[in-house]
This record gives structure tokens, C-alpha cells and sequence, in this order.
């Protein structure tokens, strides 16, 4: 009996999560199919779910009108770069942070935090004034600073947590055993953060490829990424929903398979330090 | 060479002063035990002398040199952690080569001084396990086996053998003493388990509260300890100490008699009292003695087999030469 009713909710937590994954996953796989119907088709209703026409003439379009390279070049640059750039900041930050706290150490992480709280919007005038004043509206290098700041306390969050899980007796074993801070960190605190570390770039390249909002407004044509390309797919000419699924989907297809591959990677991160 | 003095060094975290002004000497060679209850600041003690702690006052002179101000590396020192500290992503080898490396020697002295270290720990068939995969006595060796590639001036243990079964204790209790016999480096060890500090050390500093209760032989602190700190902290089982009336009887304001030196019979003696529990250790019996109007419980031990038990009546005489006299400050008389 007991048995029975093991397998009756085993049963049912099984389709209970497939029905959650599905929720969340349909407006992608929505977004997808729709990419692949003609124009009047993917605005029809009721909708057709898969008895539409195929076509890949979407993807024709917007390849032609745009050139999907020169976005994909930049949203790399910008996710990879930022990525990057923060982490060069962030490790010794956390270390710090971690293992010769002060007396506002945790206050100076709950201040970090906040700033994630604020709306951009609150800050667009100024830096937008800052971007003109220095050039660097439309660059590269002006959004991966940008993008690089926005994440920043997540970088510097996440690593503390990581670096907090490692025994302060390990780093002090070193410190005996004759290494200065550069070999600490090179040697051991960072060889034993790897997988904190690696859940980190990940998540960080998640949201730096993601970003809509400050990418679109400071980037014209030369620095633009994905984000913008897609967003130029909603014109005030009438929208094109088929192509702007295309365009959508190209732009989130890099991210989805680097997520696919790495999420043994991106669960173990995020559930590291848990369960000792 | 491994000869340290304390000159009143002294640790404050903030306002709390930890360790008040303190003066020590270890000798160049010795075995020295910080022994003290929990809290008592002897792994600060330690620590303030590896250099993993900054001292708030006073001089820690290392071989004659003035090494207060100098990081833990340069002080010629190692250290065997409670938890082992060892490098989890490293193998055997590589954590006792990291010292080496850090120092910049050569690869194939590498190789001789971890071989070498490896064949006196028993760790060469162990070589190129990583420690997640060795047994708790096998961490702690490659930690030690990792002090001494360095060949420091001194040994520093922190409590290293608290993290391991019983019996494991013993052997390594016995490793280490063998070590320091081989090696004649000095040691400084801290536990709080008197047992270890009366069976390994040459000298022992008895700590209460950061400060020195006593410095001794073990013999010395348990024959003729300076204070009822003492007295209580070293011997096992503690040593009953008695106020009062009876006290009075020997001129002190307390007396204190050690189990051992408390003759048990079941029909004549100095003291009455009625037996509550009694443990039996086979090559000893303790008593814990009720009712005798000197102390709650006295303890007492016996021969390994006699035929005593659970509410007898039974009669304690000490061994008069054997008594300890304190005065009203709890100093020996």
C-alpha cells in the first residue's frame, strides 16, 4: 500500500515539475516557433501551434537587413569583457572581504547590495551626461565598464560566499609555509574556489549578455549587441512578429547552448558551500 | 637552534585584553605543553608567536633576533594545525612540497627532503593520494611531514591531535614524542588535555585566563603545585580539594589530596563516607565518596579489584606527607 502511494506521488511530482518547466520554458520555445512561421500566420488567431507553414525566410530577412555578426562580436566583448574586468576587481575585494573582515565589512556588502535595489533609471541622466562628457557613448569599452559596474556587487557577493566556505586555517598554513598573498591566492585560495569561481563567470556572462536596458540606450550602431539588434526589429512601422522571433532567437541561441553545457556546472555553483 | 622569549608580550582584541603582559622562555630543543581549559589563550599564545597574530605589546625574540615584527614565513617557524590545514586540491606530495616551492629550492632537493620525509612518517605508498582520500592519523602525518621538510627552528602544534579517536591519540602522542626525540627541534605544543602534557613534554606552562599559573617539569607540577589552579588542572583525576574545618586541622585555609593518595577500607580510617558511583577501569577502581562532610564527592582510587561497590560505607585516610596546603589567596603554603 505504502508503496502504491509512493510511486502515485512520485508520479505526480514528475508531472507537477515538467508542467513548472514547461511554464517557465514557453515563451522561448513560443518565441522559436514563431520564428519560423510567415508574418500573417504568427500574428493569427486563434494561434496555429504547429499546423503553420515552415519557413526560414525570417531568418533570411533579418540576416540580410542587419548583419547578425557584428552584434554577436560585440555582445561577446561586452559579456566576456565585463565579465572579466569585474573579476580582476572582485577577487581581491571578496578575499578581503572574507578572510580580514572590518569592523563595516558586512555593512559595506549590504550597501553593495542595495545598489542592485535602485532602478537604472534613477542614475541614466547622469551617466548618460558622463558618457558624452568622456566619448564614450557607442563603445566598447564604455559598456563593458558599464555592465561590469551593474554586476559588480553580484561578482563580489558571490565570491565572498564561496571564499567564506574555505577554512581560514588553509590560508594560514600557507602564509607559514612561506607564501606571500600573491602565491596564497594563486596557489591555493583560488584553485580551491575553482568551482565558486567558474559558477560565478557564468552567471555574470548570463546577465551581461542579457542586458537590455543600458546597452540599448548607450549604443548606437558600432558598440551595439544582440539587444539592440533585436530591438530594432520593433519599429513603429508595424511590428513583424515572425522576424522579430527570429531575431530573438539568434540573439539568445549563443546563451542557451553555453547554459546547456554548462549547468552541471552553474547548479553545482549555485548549490556549492550547501550541503558540506 | 630554536630558543624563543616572550618579553611582556601581551594581546588586546579591541578592549579585551587577552593575554596580560607575559614573560616565557623556551630553550633551544625543548618540549614545551600550553596546557588550559578552553578559552584560556594558549592558541593565541601560539599564534601570536607563529606571527598569524600581531602582538598589541612586547618582544618575541626568535634565536637572539627581535622577530615581533616579522611575517610568519620569516620567522623560521611551522605549524601543525587542529583541523591538519592541508591542501585539498594538492596531493600528498604536493603538500609537502609547498614550502619547498614557496622557498624556491631546487626540484630534485624537493624530491630527496619529501622522500626523506615521507619514509619517517610512513607516507611513501601514500605519496600521490589527495588527503580527502587518507584517514584522519594519515592527514595529520602529512602535516607534520610538511613541518619538517622545512626543517624550522621550532615546531608549533595547535591542539593536533583532538580531531582524532582515542586510540589513534595514543599512537600519535607517542609519534610525535619519537619525533622530537629523533629530531631534538624544539616543539610547542598546545592542548588542553593534561594527560598529553604530562606524558610529552619536557617543560609545561599552565595558562588561566592568558596568564602563567605555573612553569614546570610535569613531576614538578604534580608533586608541588603553585596554586589550587594547579592543582585541580593537572593530575587525573583532579586532586579533591577540601575547605573548612578539617582544613584547619592541617593549618591551611584549603587542602588538597589526590585520589591516589587516599588509602580506602571498609572498616577503620580518618574520614566516613558512603560510596556513590564507582568506575571500574580493571587496572583501577575510582570511588566518587559521598557524605563524608569534608567535600560533596571525594574521589578516590582503589586497586583494580576489590569488593566495594555502590552505597557502602567505606573509611579514607590520606597519606599525611602527601597533602597539599593553600593559603586563604589560594597560594601553597
Amino acid at each position: 500500500m505504502a508503496r502504491a502511494v509512493t510511486t502515485q506521488a512520485k508520479a505526480f511530482n514528475t508531472a507537477a515539475a515538467w508542467a513548472v518547466a514547461l511554464l517557465i520554458a514557453f515563451p522561448i520555445l513560443w518565441t522559436i516557433l514563431t520564428s519560423f512561421k510567415p508574418e500573417p500566420q504568427a500574428v493569427a488567431n486563434p494561434p496555429i501551434w504547429f499546423g503553420f507553414d515552415w519557413t526560414l525566410k525570417n531568418y533570411y530577412d533579418v540576416q540580410n537587413q542587419r548583419n547578425y555578426f557584428g552584434y554577436f562580436l560585440n555582445s561577446v566583448i561586452i559579456a566576456v569583457g565585463s565579465t572579466a574586468l569585474g573579476l580582476l576587481i572582485a577577487v581581491p575585494a571578496a578575499w578581503s572581504m572574507a578572510f580580514v573582515p572590518g569592523r563595516k565589512t558586512r555593512d559595506l556588502l549590504m550597501w553593495m547590495l542595495s545598489t542592485k535595489m535602485m532602478p537604472g533609471v534613477a542614475v541614466l541622466v547622469p551617466i548618460y551626461l558622463v558618457f558624452i562628457r568622456l566619448g564614450l557613448l557607442d563603445t566598447r569599452i564604455g559598456l563593458v565598464v558599464v555592465i561590469m559596474l551593474i554586476n559588480l556587487p553580484i561578482i563580489v557577493w558571490m565570491l565572498y560566499t564561496y571564499f567564506k566556505e574555505i577554512p581560514g586555517e588553509i590560508l594560514e598554513a600557507a602564509r607559514m609555509d612561506g607564501a606571500g598573498l600573491w602565491n596564497e591566492i594563486l596557489y591555493v585560495l583560488t584553485p580551491m574556489a575553482i568551482p565558486g569561481i567558474a559558477s560565478t563567470v557564468l552567471l555574470n556572462i548570463i546577465l551581461a549578455w542579457n542586458e537590455a536596458f543600458w546597452t540599448i540606450i548607450l549604443t548606437t550602431t558600432d558598440a551595439a549587441p544582440l539587444t539592440k539588434f533585436i530591438s530594432g526589429f520593433s519599429s513603429p512601422q508595424g511590428l513583424f512578429y515572425a522576424k522579430l522571433s527570429a531575431a530573438s532567437t539568434m540573439a539568445i541561441a549563443p546563451i542557451l547552448i553555453m547554459g546547456w553545457f554548462s549547468q552541471k556546472q552553474l547548479v553545482r555553483g549555485l548549490t556549492f558551500g550547501a550541503v558540506k | 637552534m630554536g630558543q624563543i622569549t616572550l618579553n611582556g608580550v601581551t594581546k588586546r582584541f579591541g578592549d579585551v585584553e587577552v593575554i596580560p603582559p607575559l614573560d616565557l622562555r623556551v630553550e633551544d630543543g625543548e618540549f614545551v605543553v600550553f596546557v588550559g581549559p578552553s578559552g584560556c589563550g594558549k592558541s593565541t599564545l601560539l599564534r601570536l608567536i607563529a606571527g598569524l597574530e600581531d602582538t598589541s605589546d612586547g618582544r618575541i625574540v626568535i634565536d637572539g633576533k627581535d622577530a615581533t615584527a616579522l611575517s610568519p614565513a620569516q620567522r623560521g617557524l611551522a605549524m601543525v594545525f587542529q583541523s591538519y590545514a592541508l591542501y585539498p586540491h594538492m596531493s600528498v606530495r604536493k603538500n609537502i612540497a609547498f614550502p619547498l616551492k614557496m622557498a624556491g629550492l631546487p626540484k630534485e632537493e624537493q624530491d630527496r627532503k619529501i622522500e626523506a620525509a615521507a619514509k619517517v612518517l610512513n607516507l611513501t605508498n601514500y605519496l600521490d593520494r589527495r588527503p580527502g582520500q587518507l584517514s584522519g592519523g594519515q592527514r595529520q602525518r602529512v602535516a607534520i611531514g610538511r613541518a619538517i621538510v622545512r626543517e624550522p627552528s621550532a615546531f608549533l602544534f595547535d591542539e593536533p591531535l583532538s580531531n582524532l579517536d582515542a586510540a589513534l591519540r595514543v599512537g600519535m602522542r607517542m609519534e610525535i614524542s619519537e619525533l622530537h626525540e629523533k629530531l631534538k627541534t624544539t616543539m610547542i605544543y598546545v592542548t588542553h588535555d593534561q594527560v598529553e602534557a604530562m606524558t610529552m613534554a619536557d617543560k609545561i606552562v599552565v595558562l588561566n585566563a592568558g596568564r602563567i599559573e605555573q612553569v614546570g617539569s610535569p613531576l614538578e607540577l604534580y608533586r608541588a603545585p603553585r596554586n589550587t589552579f594547579v592543582a585541580g588542572f593537572i593530575g587525573s583525576p583532579k586532586m579533591n580539594l577540601i575547605t573548612g574545618p578539617e582544613a584547619s586541622r592541617f593549618n591551611a585555609h584549603t587542602f588538597g589530596i589526590r585520589p591516589e593518595h587516599i588509602r580506602v577500607d571498609p572498616t577503620a580510617g580518618d574520614w566516613r563516607g558512603t560510596v556513590g558511583v564507582s568506575e571500574h577501569l580493571g587496572s583501577d577502581t575510582f570511588f566518587h565518596v559521598h557524605d563524608t562532610g569534608l567535600a560533596p564527592s571525594l574521589t578516590v582510587r582503589a586497586g583494580g579489584e576489590i569488593a566495594i561497590g555502590h552505597g557502602d560505607t567505606v573509611f579514607l585516610t590520606p597519606e599525611p606527607d602527601k597533602i597539599h596546603r593553600f593559603d586563604q589567596n589560594g597560594l601553597r603554603i
